[in-house]
């Protein structure tokens, strides 16, 4: 595999609605600002790129087959090859992936991962059946189909098994509107309490309004370019930001569309098979675990992501990253509710299992010099979605894990002030970050390492 | 005194418009006043109506049609799922039926919507829970009444439950449904 980096990145305005424009247009404001970032016309570009990878979730919102060869033609790319990726919500992460796989390849030189969701043309209440016909119609759906009662439910049972409390998932609301106080880009952001986000409407017990993002039309672009095509971009023109941002680590895992199905490891599977290199090197990690098995807990049940553990394993591996808390500087993950990011904190390494929700209130996850209005005892260690993540920056399926990367893109550039035009949220010498994107309760999660060359 | 309303409920349909407003002109600068004016948006029907195979899993909903919860179980290994499943994940075998309904049914986790999908909203607030039955290897995703959804605890959790069917079947699996055993 050849080295690939990621060069650009643009995202479009998010918002509840877009009825100004159609999809196509819309993935072209993100697409134009990836093209002037690097300083090229867009003719200049259209000769340089290679072809393209399409992402996009549901065919329902649209009420459009084919969307992405719309786009491909919108955007002047036929007739270079394109196809498109569909993953549930976890789509934008895998055309990252899948752009990065025909660049490493050598199938390409340059290739432009574009992903956008229009999920407005829907009432929300609709919108929500539309996203509950992501799981088992046979045997999910019908019983009562709506995602946040799926999360909910596995945020019961963590608090079951581990002593979790809604107030500690809230800090995760806190922490992402309070930083998208500063991203120019997030859909929605305040200032809120703990108590802000548990009087706020109940949605799906324990989960209120607050701890779950909400819905958005809008549109992300990435540029992934081999050593080969930095040269053909140069040579047209470009002005790549340096340093370059290299991708180091891909990683995917899946799980059961049905979580009923789940299964519910021993302790020793659980260590052979799913344990991170630094859990299983750990005497103190094992005898915790031990315990908790010891107690009942079984794995990953529906309280935990194993396919979130397993991409994030994967990546790690292709990375050389063995402590992630403090060998990565900051991490974008699929907050989608407050739960499924404290979940994340355990599936990524980030603390062990178990120990999500104390993570999520220690302040290690926060960004250094910001006010949260919270006390918090710990300093931050890993910002956890420094953007706002998807509770404050929204949600348009498709684009959603390709907003992450173009956002990982600024940090390592270290050019977070002039896209944002703030500089709060820049993570001090950021020179690792992680993206991770989920789908269907765990279905399928991709995470991607990208690190700063040189 | 209970907080009064203060916006009314937004829903879609109205007046059919005939006539949509242009330049009577279509002069450069009325033409180019077009891109200042607002999008049009219309409303588009979209109803199908499938005709869905429950194939393989088609005697799960005869059982509980039948007042019977049966599940699938691998021959050689005994694992078994409490939704049907028509091969093994491990073995890759065919599973066989067995009958799980008298078994001890606990509560495994659970939620409380108060909101839900369109089709689901005349029946919140309802209560979604995951069952674990004694000697079953995986969960069951059911509807659990019986209970206050104004009242959510944990307690419910490792609560005993037992199966009811609806007298009159759907077909969906929402004929069977849990109360607490007590």
């Amino acid at each position: 595999m050849r080295p690939v980096y990621a060069i650009s990145g643009g995202v479009s305005k998010f918002a509840k609605a877009r009825p100004d424009k159609n999809f196509q247009a819309v993935v072209k404001e993100a697409y134009d600002y990836a093209i002037a970032d690097l300083g090229l016309d867009f003719e200049a570009f259209t000769q340089a790129v290679d072809g393209s990878v399409a992402s996009y979730f549901s065919d329902h919102f649209a009420r459009q087959l084919m969307a992405g060869a719309m786009i491909q033609d919108y955007l002047g790319l036929c007739p270079k090859p394109g196809h498109r990726v569909e993953g549930g919500g976890a789509t934008g992460g895998i055309c990252f992936q899948e752009a990065w796989k025909s660049v490493a390849s050598g199938s390409m030189d340059v290739c432009v991962a574009y992903g956008f969701e229009s999920m407005s043309h829907v009432e929300t209440w609709k919108g929500n059946e539309f996203i509950a016909l992501a799981s088992d119609v046979s045997f999910d759906y019908p019983v009562g189909g709506f995602y946040s009662g799926y999360y909910a439910m596995m945020v019961t049972r963590h608090m079951k098994e581990f002593g979790t409390t809604p107030e500690q998932l809230a800090h995760v609301s806190v922490k992402n509107y309070t930083n998208a106080l500063y991203n120019s880009y997030a859909q929605k952001s305040q200032r809120i309490s703990v108590q802000d986000v548990r009087n706020s409407p109940m949605v799906a017990w324990p989960l209120t309004r607050l701890d779950i993002c909400v819905m958005s039309d809008g549109a992300a672009v990435t540029v992934l370019a081999s050593e080969e095509g930095l040269k053909k971009l140069e040579a047209a023109g470009a002005k790549i930001a340096r340093p370059l941002v290299k991708v180091t680590g891909i990683g995917r895992g899946t799980d059961a569309m049905r979580m009923a199905d789940r299964p519910h490891f021993d302790y020793d599977t659980f260590m052979r098979d799913y344990a991170t290199e630094q859990e299983k090197n750990s005497d103190d990690t094992r005898a915790y675990y031990k315990k908790l098995w010891d107690h009942g807990t079984r794995y990953p049940g529906v309280h935990s992501f194993r396919a979130g553990r397993t991409a994030g394993n994967m990546a790690y591996k292709m990375a050389g990253v063995s402590d992630p808390l403090h060998e990565l500087d900051f991490v974008e993950l699929h907050d989608a509710y407050t739960s499924s990011e404290m979940q994340t904190y355990e599936d990524m390494g980030l603390c062990r299992y178990g120990e999500g929700g104390p993570f999520a209130a220690s302040g290690k996850a926060f960004m250094p010099g910001i006010d949260y209005g919270l006390n918090l005892p710990e300093k931050p260690e890993c910002a956890v979605n420094p953007s706002g993540g998807l509770i404050a920056c929204g949600h348009p399926v498709g684009a959603t894990g390709l907003m992450q990367a173009v956002f990982a893109i600024w940090q390592l550039q270290g050019t977070i002030k002039k896209h944002f035009r703030d500089d709060h949220l820049q993570v001090k010498d950021a020179k690792r970050g992680a993206i991770h994107s989920h789908a269907g309760t765990g279905t399928y999660v991709s995470v991607s390492v990208l690190e700063r060359a040189g | 005194m209970a907080k009064l309303p203060s916006r009314r409920e937004e829903t879609l349909g109205g007046y059919i418009v005939h006539g949509i407003p242009f330049p009577v002109e279509t002069d450069p600068d009325s033409l180019a006043f077009l891109k200042k004016m607002a999008p049009i948006v219309i409303e588009q029907d979209y109803k199908i109506t499938y005709l869905h195979s429950y194939a393989q899993d088609s005697p799960w909903f005869a059982a509980l049609t039948n007042k019977r919860i049966i599940a699938s179980q691998e021959p050689d290994s005994g694992y078994t799922y409490a939704m049907p499943r028509g091969a093994d994940m491990y073995s890759g075998e065919e599973t066989r039926w067995i009958d799980i309904t008298e078994r001890t049914a606990k509560v495994h986790a659970f939620t409380v919507c108060f909101f839900g999908s369109e089709e689901f909203l005349p029946e919140t607030p309802y209560v979604l829970a995951l069952i674990e039955f004694e000697g079953v290897n995986t969960l069951l995703l059911t509807r659990l009444m019986g209970v206050d959804p104004n009242a959510a605890t944990l307690d419910w959790i490792g609560m005993e439950v037992k199966p009811r069917f609806l007298r009159n079947s759907k077909l969906k699996p929402t004929d069977v449904y849990f109360v607490p055993s007590e």
